[in-house]
């Protein structure tokens, strides 16, 4: 007689599937997952701890560190919940520069986000392509904000900086090849048989358990259900540009990527229509802040829509100049809860595109 | 000159050794014979190692890269130097191998590539041993190294080996079927297993054009036998790190991965003699004004032509097509390449009924 | 610009005699009430999202109070739902069965604050390792080398 037995497999830490340090404990039948296990708070810092003691300003640059592929809209998601808290009035040009770094940081973390998917289904060269444009935006970037990455650009009552000279035409020159770009990596990833073959109808979710299970950004939306923040509650000044809002009919893997993919084109075209406005915006880029901020006793919770989901802050004050309670909702990690019963009876291979595609950043799962 | 250089050499040392008279013929034979074959080895090891150069090149300019350019002229000693370090690094043994099989792996993983070798024709009178089962013998050989695969998954005790030699076992019998079949319609109009003779029927005629569907068969199992991408879910790095190599580091990693290249070379030669005409310059059967146009080119240059535009071709798969899943895999070969197998020798063995009935 | 609905408030002040509604529009709920009143607001006012659920450490007042942050995707408006927990064994029901999203995110709080959740099926540590000892983010936690 022929006795089989289920065996458990550490996926990771040490994976190169799973996008930074995260561990699943799957237990398998042969390849087919049984049960999987999800293990993180390998990156965890204690960032809302370190908040308590910093002032509200020295709170931003560890918001960098949460998703560090997006951080100008962890900055920002951080400053307006604070300028909510204080009533703070942001300048324009400062807004129309906050939407443009916001959805530059978006483009490089879903022009990432595509190509590590890419990556993680097999194909590498997609995962290179991705980075060429990557690194563009990086560039204008680091011109911007003088960090790559960790941009730290947002600040309580404004930006940091204005735009140096011509860094405006840069990005619209980058802008305007974007969608050239974009229908490359449609034609080398999305489009390929295999891809598709790998990733449709794998790890569906529908409309309800997303919802329930509080799933946000592209997992959400492409499962169909259209809730994008900058469309549902305007923040900043979202409501005077013209854009899209992608939804995926399945809510499938391919589904998740390519509202990702199409995200891209409507975040070009948010950008295209600032730089056009920001021409017209003169004037400071910080508002009227106090210089040692002390915001009112009471306390506030703020969201926005961020790479990866909906980002909220939950900002306590205790009217000294220090936060009494940061709390972070960060998208990755409320995203990554529903993981389990999402790769249930699927294969190894599965698991990685399922987890793929939710996108997730390490460091914002850990915080 | 050229076109005969090799078969020169070997008729000179023939004479050579066979001119001293001490010698009686037998030995003299079998010294030309182990001369011929150390070249072969000698041949693949260093092309092996130049395909990892070409690989990366290949990639880096697919992916807008430049790829290896330090060491040497345009990096061509890279690869060279990598071996070097390889072979400098400790190999390391995890706690629970079993051991004799864990080393003996990587060590005779070269075995069946090697041996495949010594029947192929690299060029007019070129074969090391021309045997007259030369395809039957090579489908044989080939067909052992999923066992080396195996032997070195089992014995890593990992988990992630383990599922990795699975997958080869599982990927190597399923494939090795439509392989063999779509090669029954050449032998079936060829009636040979000789591969000097299947390359003499291609003078006129390329295989590639009267079995066109028995190629894409064999190129894609054959692919699927050498696991390269899109067939490459036996290392899998997303999804089981290296597969049955995970646990190994340093040159005993390195055989495994210079294997893969060396049989990409067999493939590809197969392909090449059996559907693009070996050694045969195209066109060789038609002279234009009486001169044939590309037969000056010797006979060895035209089969490396052939075989690296194919192994091009192969690396082009992995650099641009993604990974396909394990049942995937499985429906492709059992549902979609062997039933095409099948009806591909049907329709073949009626087109040679045909053709006898009309005096072919 | 788009407008937001403002949520419902008064409506929801007269279906649940038990709440109070402080001087942010946040509605105030004891804890017996809490599981109560969650599924009255996702079944009869369509808050359907539960976008955020954290607590915060008070250990003047000797309390902990739980924050909800609900959203309703259908209408567009949202709420933020508060009940206060004594600070020695502090128990709320879980809002596993209401909402998923409450799996990780309850979690989370009780690894960081120590609040525990009646009725959650995975009550583990989820950030933190499982031999910690302490909740961090409690004001009296000891914070050893750290910038106070």
């Amino acid at each position: 007689m022929l006795k089989t037995q289920e065996y458990t497999l550490n996926f990771g830490p040490q994976h190169p599937a799973t996008h930074g340090v995260f561990q699943v404990i799957l237990t398998l039948d042969g390849e087919k997952i049984v049960k999987a296990e999800p293990i993180c708070g390998y990156l965890h810092r204690g960032i809302e701890k370190l908040a308590e003691a910093r002032t509200y300003t020295q709170v931003i640059p560890y918001t960098d560190r949460m998703d560090y592929l997006a951080a100008m809209l962890q900055n920002l998601g951080y400053v307006q919940a604070v300028e909510k808290l204080m009533e703070i009035e942001v300048p324009e040009r400062a807004e129309y520069l906050r939407v443009i770094t916001g959805e530059l940081s978006r483009l490089t973390s879903h022009v990432l986000g595509t190509g590590v998917y890419a990556l993680d289904i097999g194909a590498f060269t997609g995962f290179l392509v991705c980075f060429r444009e990557r690194e563009k935006m990086m560039d204008l970037l680091e011109e911007l904000t003088g960090s790559r990455m960790t941009l730290s650009y947002a600040r309580i009552g404004g930006v940091a900086d204005d735009a140096p000279e011509g860094w405006l035409d840069k990005v619209d020159q980058l802008m305007d090849a974007m969608p050239g770009y974009i229908d490359e990596y449609n034609g080398l990833i999305t489009g390929n048989e295999i891809f598709q073959a790998r990733t449709k109808f794998v790890g569906q979710l529908s409309p309800e358990t997303a919802v329930n299970y509080s799933l946000s950004g592209p997992v959400l939306r492409g499962s169909g259900v259209n809730y994008d923040l900058r469309k549902n509650m305007p923040y900043g000044i979202y409501d005077r540009f013209d854009f899209e809002v992608p939804l995926g009919t399945n809510g499938d893997c391919f589904d998740r990527f390519y509202c990702r993919v199409r995200e891209m084109e409507q975040s070009v075209r948010i950008i295209k229509q600032a730089v056009e406005q920001i021409r017209e915006v003169d004037g400071p880029v910080m508002g009227k802040a106090p210089k040692v901020l002390k915001p009112p006793k009471g306390d506030v919770y703020h969201e926005i829509e961020s790479s990866k989901g909906i980002i909220g802050y939950y900002v306590v004050s205790d009217g000294s100049n220090k936060p009494y309670r940061v709390h972070v909702r960060r998208p990755s990690f409320v995203n990554l809860g529903y993981l389990d019963e999402m790769v249930r009876g699927y294969l190894i291979a599965d698991l990685v595109a399922i987890l793929g595609s939710i996108d997730i950043v390490l460091g914002e799962v850990d915080c | 000159m050229l076109e005969n250089l090799f078969v020169g050499i070997a008729h000179w040392l023939r004479a050579l050794l066979g001119g001293t008279g001490i010698l009686p013929v037998e030995i003299t034979e079998s010294i030309v014979f182990l001369v011929k074959l150390v070249a072969v080895l000698i041949f693949i090891l260093l092309n092996a190692l130049w395909l990892v150069y070409m690989e990366r090149k290949v990639a880096a300019y697919m992916q807008a890269r430049i790829g290896p350019n330090r060491v040497g002229p345009k990096g061509l000693l890279q690869t060279t130097c990598d071996i070097g370090k390889l072979i400098s690094k400790e190999i390391i043994i995890p706690k629970n191998v079993d051991l004799v099989v864990f080393l003996l792996a990587p060590v005779l993983i070269f075995v069946p590539t090697l041996m495949v070798f010594a029947v192929i024709p690299l060029g007019k009178n070129m074969a090391a041993l021309d045997l007259n089962i030369g395809l039957f013998y090579l489908l044989a050989i080939a067909s052992v190294s999923s066992l080396f695969f195996w032997m070195a998954g089992w014995s890593s005790n990992s988990k992630y080996s383990l599922v990795g030699s699975m997958r080869v076992v599982a990927q190597m019998v399923s494939y090795e079927l439509p392989l063999i079949l779509s090669l029954l319609g050449v032998i079936m109009i060829t009636g040979s297993l000789n591969m000097s003779a299947i390359i003499d029927a291609q003078t006129k005629v390329w295989f590639i054009f009267t079995q066109p569907i028995a190629f894409l068969i064999y190129f894609i199992a054959a692919v699927a036998e050498t696991n390269r991408t899109p067939f490459c879910l036996v290392e899998g790095e997303s999804e089981i790190i290296a597969g049955p190599y995970t646990e190994y580091g340093g040159m005993a990693f390195a055989m495994f991965f210079l294997a893969e290249y060396a049989n990409i070379m067999v493939i590809c030669a197969v392909t090449t003699i059996v559907f693009l005409g070996g050694w045969h310059a195209p066109f060789e059967a038609f002279a234009i004004g009486g001169a044939h146009v590309f037969t000056w080119i010797p006979s060895w240059v035209w089969f490396f032509l052939k075989m690296y535009a194919l192994i091009f071709v192969v690396m082009w798969f992995r650099w641009t097509f993604p990974r396909i899943r394990v049942d995937q895999l499985m429906g492709f070969g059992w549902k979609v390449l062997v039933p095409l197998a099948l009806a591909n020798i049907f329709v073949t063995g009626i087109g040679i009924y045909i053709y006898k009935a009309i005096g072919w | 610009m788009k407008q937001i609905s403002p949520a419902p408030l008064e409506e929801i002040r007269q279906k649940f005699s038990y709440v109070e509604l402080d001087e942010r529009q946040n509605i105030i709920v004891p804890a017996d009430k809490l599981l109560e009143l969650m599924k009255g607001l996702k079944d009869e006012f369509a808050f359907d999202f539960l976008t955020n659920e954290t607590a915060v450490d008070y250990p003047e007042e000797s309390k902990l109070e739980m924050v909800y942050n609900l959203n309703s995707i259908c209408h567009g408006y949202t709420v933020m739902v508060k009940a206060c927990v004594a600070r020695d064994n502090p128990e709320v029901p879980s809002l596993f069965p209401i909402w998923g999203g409450a799996n990780w995110q309850e979690r989370e709080i009780y690894d960081l604050l120590g609040i525990v959740f009646t009725g959650h099926p995975n009550l583990k540590r989820i950030l933190l390792d499982d031999r910690f000892d302490g909740y961090p983010l409690r004001k009296d936690f000891q914070w050893e080398s750290g910038r106070e």
